[in-house]
């Protein structure tokens, strides 16, 4: 199918596709780096170009709020933050996905202070990593402009009923210009389509989930010792049911943009003896220094992970296949814990299975600190050793830190 | 109390499928409000008042206290201009 090929910074990319997507509300409140999503959005609608409600709140409490007020009544909402932005939604977040509202949201991940730092590290979402949201993490603008798109067909999925965070490394991808190739507005139109809605039990009888004066509901009310463990369980169902969906949906959009990324995106894993596994940005570097390697003849490959929520275990098992050491690298730190969010994870995957690789923890890029290719090469020269070895040196390791 | 709902059975999005009428809160306070009649000039200004909307006018023109949904929290007492509501702790 013909695309128009664009040059977009993530941002960009990201006003760009829900701007085609034309959502019913848009409210969202500009901080560093996803200011320019917010500003290229106030363009759109000073234009005319969408019928999006523009409502230009006080703060992201209120911005998150509105999209779940938005979002009860049936319409398609859509925000955008970053860092302490993400912050201050925090108890909004987690009525969005436990009301089970398919609000759509772009995360300009940047680090949390202090020291005040604007610069892009994964601490931000990997915090609301329990807020009950889907993660896709994307590696640059084409990801992200794509993923905007699928986010509402997966979201809205009666199966799924779960807000989506979309994830993109702050400056990296959001403020670097890249070719993007968009479809045609109507394209979107279609893909999209309209939203539709779970039927729910209220006093008034059967009805649509949504806020519908012809037969009112109640929506977000009280729920106390004898049902709120159960909607909890409700959730993970939907997390689950996503897992079937990504997939599905995305496949859908590749017939007309020929673009398929799936849960996860293994690159030189049918022979790989050493791998990295991480997420965001730093894999399309890891994947240029795989190349490298290999022309050296060093067995090495890669697993990119799109969706952190939910975590694709069985996805990541198929593709870790044989090999036998893996290398996580992340952009967080828990601090005190025993690795990484995401290192954690895939350690806890091989514990239900009769594999067990060995495997390290990277955390690299805090703060913005750059991650380059000879990094990336290093942490592959670690993980050939503990092949050699059998075993990691250390469980955690800092990547580019002076000690 | 009917039997509850188990995980698969329960719609999405915790919907009540009581009204809020149904649910009795009378008696999660510690006063009640005593209207005395003789003081009363029918003004309403606590049926007005009341957050719970647990007073209700009569077409006598007093007022009458729905007790399964007055938490007593004294609101009306205070805002009496003639004071003739008593807050009366419960036994």
């Amino acid at each position: 199918m013909k695309q128009k090929l664009m040059g977009l910074n993530g941002d960009e990319a990201a006003a760009y596709a829900i701007m085609q997507v034309n959502p019913d509300v848009v409210a969202a409140y500009p901080i560093t780096p996803q200011t320019i999503i917010v500003e290229k959005y106030s363009e759109y609608v000073a234009d005319g170009l969408v019928d999006s409600e523009f409502v230009t709140v006080e703060s992201e409490h209120s911005a998150l709020s509105c999209c779940v007020g938005a979002a009860a009544t049936g319409a398609r909402a859509y925000t955008a933050t970053a860092s302490a932005g993400l912050a201050l939604m925090w108890e909004i977040c987690y009525v969005a996905s436990g009301m089970r509202l398919p609000i759509i949201m772009s995360v300009a991940n940047r680090a949390l202070s202090g020291p005040l730092n604007i610069h892009n590290d994964h601490s931000d979402a990997m915090g609301a990593r329990d807020s009950g949201w889907i993660q896709i993490y994307c590696e640059n603008s084409q990801e992200v402009y794509d993923a905007h798109l699928t986010a509402w067909r997966i979201a809205e999925h009666l199966n799924v009923l779960l807000p989506i965070m979309v994830c993109f490394d702050g400056f990296t991808i959001s403020h670097t210009m890249q070719n993007v190739n968009v479809i045609d507005d109507e394209l979107v139109k279609n893909f999209v389509g309209k939203r539709f809605y779970p039927k729910v039990s209220g006093y008034f009888g059967e009805t649509e989930y949504r806020l519908d004066p012809a037969c009112a509901i109640t929506m977000g009310a009280m729920d106390l010792q004898d049902y709120y463990f159960e909607h909890k369980a409700q959730q993970v169902d939907g997390m689950n049911a996503a897992l079937k969906v990504i997939p599905e949906v995305e496949k859908e959009l590749s017939l007309v943009t020929g673009r398929d990324y799936g849960l996860i995106q293994p690159y030189m894993m049918d022979d790989a003896e050493v791998a990295i596994i991480g997420l965001g940005s730093s894999m399309g570097t890891t994947r240029y220094v795989v190349d490298k390697l290999r022309a050296e003849g060093n067995k090495v490959g890669l697993i990119k992970i799109r969706s952190f929520r939910p975590f694709p275990a069985e996805a990541i098992f198929e593709a870790v296949g044989d090999c036998s050491v893996l290398g996580v690298i992340e952009k967080t730190l828990s601090f005190g814990a025993y690795c990484g969010p995401l290192c954690e994870d895939v350690k806890s995957l091989f514990y239900d299975t009769d594999k067990k690789p060995v495997i390290g923890a990277y955390v690299h890029g805090l703060g913005g600190r750059d991650t380059n290719p000879e990094m990336i090469s290093e942490i592959y020269q670690s993980l050939l050793k503990a092949k050699t070895r059998g075993n990691v040196e250390h469980i955690l390791n800092y990547v580019g830190l002076r000690e | 109390m009917s039997k509850l709902k188990k995980v698969k059975e329960l719609g999405i999005g915790a919907v009540p499928f009581k009204s809020s009428n149904e649910y009795i809160t009378g008696d999660w306070g510690v006063a009640h409000p005593k209207v005395n009649h003789e003081k009363c000039t029918k003004c309403s200004l606590c049926h007005f008042f009341c957050p719970e909307g647990a007073i209700h006018v009569h077409s006598d023109g007093y007022v009458e206290i729905d007790f399964e949904h007055c938490k007593g929290c004294g609101i009306c007492a205070e805002e009496c201009p003639v004071k003739c509501i008593e807050m009366v702790l419960n036994k």
